[in-house]
């Protein structure tokens, strides 16, 4: 089973990471860009049996930090047709 | 009785060196060098340091990767007996990891790597290892770091506040860390992360001596005890 972590900072953390990327789209003319916040992406390829707990485990415990990022959990064969 | 300490190495840490050098000049004993992968400590040790540099190449995060490996363990374990756990740097990202200590380090709000010395308050003195500065006082300590924007929530910089665990703190906005935080303790004191290496700053050679003080007082604390 194919698995996608989103990991993106909480609302609130500052990012400036994110601020200079805006900066440099700002400066490179694109217009209305209101926000730019910068995450990973994380793909794992895990045992179909693989329960959401030992998942949620992985991120709370390893892939995101809980201090300062959330996380989301897609699993991908069951979203895309094979 | 001689000082019997321990430097853990990661893959990618490099101030072990430097950190082992301080304590064998100051203490007369060179520490006990750990690898990463060792499933135990030595035992009977005295201090614990966990060294800067870039354990893991900063893959994931900075001390995400070291914070799991095995001998992180054992750290915990005699950090929760009560031995004097130092982190510097990424020994101080490595040990927010391992949540020994609150709050998280981010990248620097510059986005630049900030390599310069820079004044600290000392703000509390009740710590084995901040015993022999004057409370309040000023000291100068090298920085050299990318993630070192100290983040934890609100109510958790008031907890540290309020006990008293803030013990190194910017004169001034360095990095972007909440509230100039520079150093922390946990609840018991006996564990300090550090972004500053005071390991850099024990002779004049290296222009200022400044970081002595925290390892003299953390021996003579020890050798006595």
């Amino acid at each position: 089973m194919k698995v996608r972590i989103l990991i993106n900072l909480k609302p609130g953390v500052l990012d400036p990471q994110g601020r200079a990327v805006h900066h440099s789209l700002e400066g490179l003319g694109f217009e209305g860009v209101e926000d730019v916040r910068i995450g990973r992406m994380i793909e794992l390829d895990v045992a179909d049996n693989t329960s959401d707990a030992a998942l949620d485990d992985m991120c709370q415990k390893l892939l995101a930090n809980m201090v300062i990022e959330n996380y989301a959990i897609e699993k991908l064969d069951q979203v895309e047709p094979a | 009785m001689a000082f019997k300490s321990a430097v853990i190495t990661f893959p990618g840490s490099n101030c072990d060196r430097d950190m082992a050098v301080a304590l064998e000049q100051i203490s007369g004993t060179a520490p006990i060098r750990v690898w990463h992968g060792d499933s135990g400590l030595p035992d009977g040790l005295d201090f614990i340091a966990l060294p800067g540099g870039f354990s893991y190449g900063d893959y994931l995060r900075s001390g995400a990767m070291a914070a799991n490996s095995p001998v992180m363990r054992s750290v915990a374990a005699a950090a929760a007996k009560g031995v004097p756990v130092l982190g510097v740097c990424n020994g101080f990202q490595i040990l927010t990891e391992s949540g020994l200590l609150p709050g998280t380090l981010m990248r620097n709000t510059s986005q630049n790597y900030i390599c310069r010395t820079v004044p600290l308050k000392v703000e509390h003195t009740g710590t084995v290892f901040t015993g022999a500065y004057e409370a309040g006082e000023t000291i100068n300590i090298p920085i050299a770091h990318h993630d070192g924007n100290y983040f934890a929530d609100e109510d958790t910089l008031d907890e540290l506040e309020g006990e008293g665990r803030v013990v190194f703190r910017y004169f001034e906005p360095v990095n972007g860390s909440q509230r100039d935080i520079a150093g922390i303790t946990n609840a018991a004191g006996n564990v300090l992360g550090m972004m500053p290496h005071p390991e850099r700053a024990i002779e004049q050679a290296h222009g200022g001596s400044d970081g002595k003080r925290l390892f003299e007082n953390a021996i003579a604390a020890l050798v006595s005890a």
